[in-house]
């Protein structure tokens, strides 16, 4: 039972409080009270999420219904009767070729979807295949002090999100190094708030595409003797700059707005400077440090898939555009499908920002 | 010379038009070892006057003296109690006295240094609290530790900004009961800020009304002749406590008239007189 307990609190902490209610409908103990909380939290959500694909699935058909008499009529117009009848039986025996290019249904979302893990189990086994083959020759290569060959293939869409995270977290990173120290030093001072503030306001909403022209002017110059990855750079240096100003701003504003009473408890126990930095102001701000870095990690998530789209660099954003320009018959459901799987890892990402900020804010800990 | 010394005091906020002139003309002595209460209304600016003892602020005129020499700035000679216990939330029970006396004796030993917090900890009664966060504890709790906060620095003067205000009436006569005791045994200068005249003449030796403000300034000192342990209960059949306690309140009640009748505005009323309906029905 006091196991039980802990996971619902667990779970409740993560902002995950729904999945309590469903765990009640298993476990039976449900008054009704937990019953309306059912309805409310489990039932009616996932309702939703019907009405939803219901929805979509008239409108893609709606869609395709216009794309089709469009279709035949062009065909009627410009090449007369018999090819107009050639275009509707091509149309309705499913031929590739002739389909009309539209959103895309849920069923034909979901189709891609597939093929896209059953892509990647492709890719998984041809890139063993190509390290067990080269296993040998790299080995040797290596001890006679030559790079190795390394896999040159197509990635695959599993790869393309991880290549993606991995940029999201440099920025982030980024972001949280740049950002923190110099809100810390920028709330403490009121001279040097009053200074910058004009830098800030200016700066805070311009736009990824501006930041990635920038960085891209600074760093093709720097790296350009070094053979490193620059399009990885660029594009995690945009994700930062452009991520960074809300963990900023709201740092400053945490460190400037600390209570006035820890400010007098330091003062009376006389505090050190670097003891009271440390020892009161930035606790007392990290709950507004966190607020600022949960917005930071999503807004990062939310222009990184623009900045990989802009700097050709792989990705999410880079798959996105190569579906786009491809213009294969299952490319638009596939950019569906990415499209879910950004707000699913943005939503998780999201998650896992309110835990921590849960866990080290002082006035939230329900005792974990 | 007076242990603390306050002379000629007085304190503006803002500048020009906008000056509010909070203290005004406050003249305070405090010997060594006495338990001084202040009793004021709220909003008489008891706290300004605590935190320029403290050395939180500056007189704008005047001078305040602790052993002869002017107060620039907080001291750990003089520990301070706060109304709103401002214990550090993230800190545990220990952890919070633990920094107050880390930063008093820096050259003691980190055992030394918990062997102090653990005295002053089991002092006020919370030892099986040591662990706890402020958030956990009740308000008593808290202001206990608070409490031990200020004493484990080992001030040699006590300042108390209304310690007690936002307690109920049990906690609140236990504490006092500890503070006193505290005090009795290491016989510390205490200055106690309330707005409680039985509080003051509970644990006072001299009690000083603090006429409203603004330009609040110190009234007639009343001397509070009550041996020493004294006894809540036996207290209320004392004669000598029941007249300090009744000069007090009509002291201030007098304070409090005077200042209604002077914000009294008055109203220039008609000079009507009804019409008399009789004999129209």
């Amino acid at each position: 039972m006091k196991q039980s307990i802990t996971l619902d609190r667990v779970t409740k902490f993560m902002g995950l409080g729904f999945l309590i209610t469903l765990k009640s409908l298993f476990t039976g103990d449900l008054d009704k009270e937990g019953f309306r909380n059912f309805l409310r939290k489990v039932v009616v959500p996932i309702a939703s999420i019907f009405l939803f694909i219901g929805l979509w699935h008239m409108g893609a058909k709606s869609l395709y219904n216009i794309e089709a008499e469009y279709k035949i009529e062009k065909a009627l117009t410009e090449q007369g009767q018999e090819a107009a009848d050639a275009m509707k039986a091509c149309i309705a025996s499913g031929d590739v070729s002739c389909q009309p290019n539209t959103l895309p249904s849920p069923a034909q979302v979901w189709e891609s979807y597939k093929s896209l893990l059953r892509d990647h189990q492709i890719i998984s086994a041809d890139k063993a295949a190509f390290a067990e083959k080269t296993a040998v020759i790299n080995a040797k290569r290596i001890a006679e002090g030559k790079d190795p060959i390394t896999y040159t293939g197509r990635p695959s869409f599993v790869d393309q999100i991880l290549t993606s995270l991995k940029t999201v977290f440099a920025g982030f990173l980024l972001a949280l190094v740049i950002a923190v120290p110099i809100g810390v030093i920028i709330g403490l001072s009121k001279t040097l708030r009053s200074s910058v503030n004009w830098l800030i306001q200016i700066f805070k909403p311009v736009s990824p595409v501006v930041w990635l022209l920038l960085v891209f002017m600074i760093v093709k110059t720097m790296t350009k003797d070094s053979n490193s990855d620059s399009a990885f750079i660029i594009s995690f240096i945009s994700v930062g700059l452009c991520s960074m100003w809300a963990t900023l701003v709201n740092t400053a504003m945490g460190v400037a707005s600390v209570d006035k009473d820890y400010i007098n408890v330091a003062k009376v126990l006389k505090l050190g400077p670097v003891q009271k930095v440390f020892k009161v102001i930035l606790p007392s701000s990290l709950p507004l440090i966190f607020t600022g870095l949960r917005i930071t990690l999503s807004v990062a998530w939310m222009v990184l898939i623009a900045i990989e789209l802009l700097a050709q660099s792989p990705g999410l954003g880079s798959f996105v555009w190569e579906e786009f320009q491809n213009g294969a018959i299952d490319s638009n459901s596939k950019i569906i499908v990415a499209m879910f799987v950004i707000g699913g890892i943005g939503f998780l990402l999201d998650r896992i920002m309110l835990t921590i900020q849960n866990t080290v804010s002082f006035n939230k800990t329900s005792g974990i | 010379m007076a242990y603390l010394e306050l002379n000629n005091v007085y304190k503006t906020y803002g500048q020009g038009d906008h000056a509010t002139e909070v203290l005004s003309n406050i003249n305070l002595s405090i010997e060594e070892g006495e338990f001084v209460a202040i009793v004021g209304f709220t909003g008489s600016g008891k706290t300004t006057l605590v935190n320029l003892i403290n050395g939180l602020l500056q007189p704008t005129r005047g001078e305040v003296l602790f052993k002869g020499l002017p107060v620039l700035g907080t001291s750990h000679e003089r520990g301070v109690i706060f109304q709103n216990y401002s214990l550090l939330p993230w800190l545990t029970v220990g952890q919070n006295i633990y920094m107050a006396v880390k930063e008093a004796f820096p050259k003691k030993s980190k055992k030394e240094l918990h062997e102090i917090v653990s005295e002053y900890v089991a002092m006020v009664n919370l030892t099986p609290a040591i662990n706890k966060r402020p958030k956990e504890l009740s308000g008593g709790m808290r202001q206990r530790v608070a409490v031990a906060r200020a004493l484990a620095m080992k001030p040699e003067m006590i300042i108390m900004d209304e310690p007690l205000g936002a307690l109920d009436a049990l906690t609140r006569g236990n504490l006092q009961d500890e503070i006193l005791n505290i005090w009795g045994k290491e016989k510390r200068t205490a200055l106690l800020i309330t707005n409680d005249v039985d509080e003051g003449i509970y644990m006072a030796d001299r009690i000083i009304p603090l006429r409203p403000g603004p330009k609040a300034t110190l009234g007639p000192e009343f001397k509070i002749d009550i041996e020493r342990p004294r006894d809540k209960t036996e207290l209320n059949d004392n004669a000598n406590f029941k007249e300090t306690r009744n000069a007090i309140i009509e002291y201030l009640m007098d304070i409090g008239n005077e200042r209604k009748s002077v914000e009294q505005e008055v109203y220039e009323l008609p000079d009507l007189t009804p019409k008399s309906f009789v004999g129209h029905f």
